[in-house]
């Protein structure tokens, strides 16, 4: 059956996509919260502990880091309003930003995992004589983080897709569609680690 | 579609840089229990922002408003409940 069959109009093609892509990212939603309330529940059993324990994260790498994935929603944002309006160029100009913002960001992500897999803090080779629950929140910063990292890396590859097939074709309302979907998942995703930098890199700072 | 156009998104890419400016010289202050709360309420309003402007939540209407809160929505369920278990014991 053609797609003109099923949808009345444009409009409504969008919204059906729109209503799918926010199912999902009520599971992500759902997948990372999970996660933050188990750490939040840990937190207060281990306050001290924990605190000690996220003063020895890069928290200045982090807050960079966090100022690259806000730059990459920003762009990601222009590319959804690039191809809404058929600007193919600047479509790809934005998407190849988004790209680069974000493969650094996961860049700056493996810097700071050298680091404390020097300083003894990576699972395997834990050599660090902190309080017994540091470990725990160790576990819950690699989860945290390469979980997110994960998403990430998921986006770059749609990303990648997307800027492929407006290179290699026309802008049609299905493509707008993509763009407008990937657009939802990647700052999603940017928000998810709006809330793992206070939680991960700021609690040992803010007494 | 009706949305915001490229004015919108750098005036909220502007306003996001400038909390996260704030929130980094705030870490660097002791500012005793208010600490944690304002480095999460900059943030829940930096989330705010990418899903009212980057995610048109503010656009959005009907179904997809429903949809779209209903993760959130569910977290804060489990959320309550959980701390409800927690603190209770």
């Amino acid at each position: 059956m053609p797609e003109e069959a099923i949808f009345e109009d444009a409009l409504e093609r969008r919204q059906a996509a729109a209503l799918g892509m926010w199912t999902f990212l009520a599971t992500e939603v759902l997948l990372f919260g999970a996660l933050f309330v188990a750490y939040a529940l840990n937190y207060h059993l281990h306050a001290d502990a924990f605190r000690e324990a996220a003063r020895r994260l890069e928290h200045l790498l982090a807050g960079a880091n966090t100022a690259v994935l806000l730059s990459s929603s920003w762009t990601m944002a222009m590319a959804v309003h690039s191809a809404a309006a058929g600007r193919r160029r600047s479509l790809l100009a934005y998407l190849a930003a988004t790209m680069l913002l974000g493969a650094a960001f996961l860049g700056v992500k493996a810097i700071e995992y050298r680091t404390e897999y020097e300083h003894g803090l990576f699972p395997g080779r834990f050599t660090w004589q902190g309080p017994a629950p540091a470990r725990l929140f160790f576990n819950f910063y690699y989860a945290l983080t390469g979980l997110h990292a994960a998403h990430v890396s998921a986006g770059l590859a749609a990303l990648a897709w997307l800027w492929l097939s407006a290179f290699r074709a026309r802008l049609d309302p299905r493509s707008v569609a993509a763009v407008e979907n990937t657009g939802l998942y990647w700052h999603l995703v940017d928000m998810v680690w709006i809330f793992l930098y206070p939680m991960l890199y700021l609690m040992g700072r803010a007494p | 579609m009706k949305g915001p156009g490229p004015r919108v998104y750098a005036a909220v890419y502007a306003a996001l840089m400038a909390l996260l400016g704030v929130t980094m010289a705030l870490s660097a202050v002791d500012l005793g229990p208010f600490g944690a709360a304002a480095a999460f309420s900059i943030a829940a309003f930096k989330a705010i922002l990418v899903a009212l402007y980057f995610m048109h939540l503010r656009y959005e209407r009907g179904l997809l408003a429903v949809f779209a809160s209903a993760g959130f929505v569910w977290l804060g369920v489990l959320a309550l409940l959980a701390y409800c278990d927690y603190l209770t014991r």
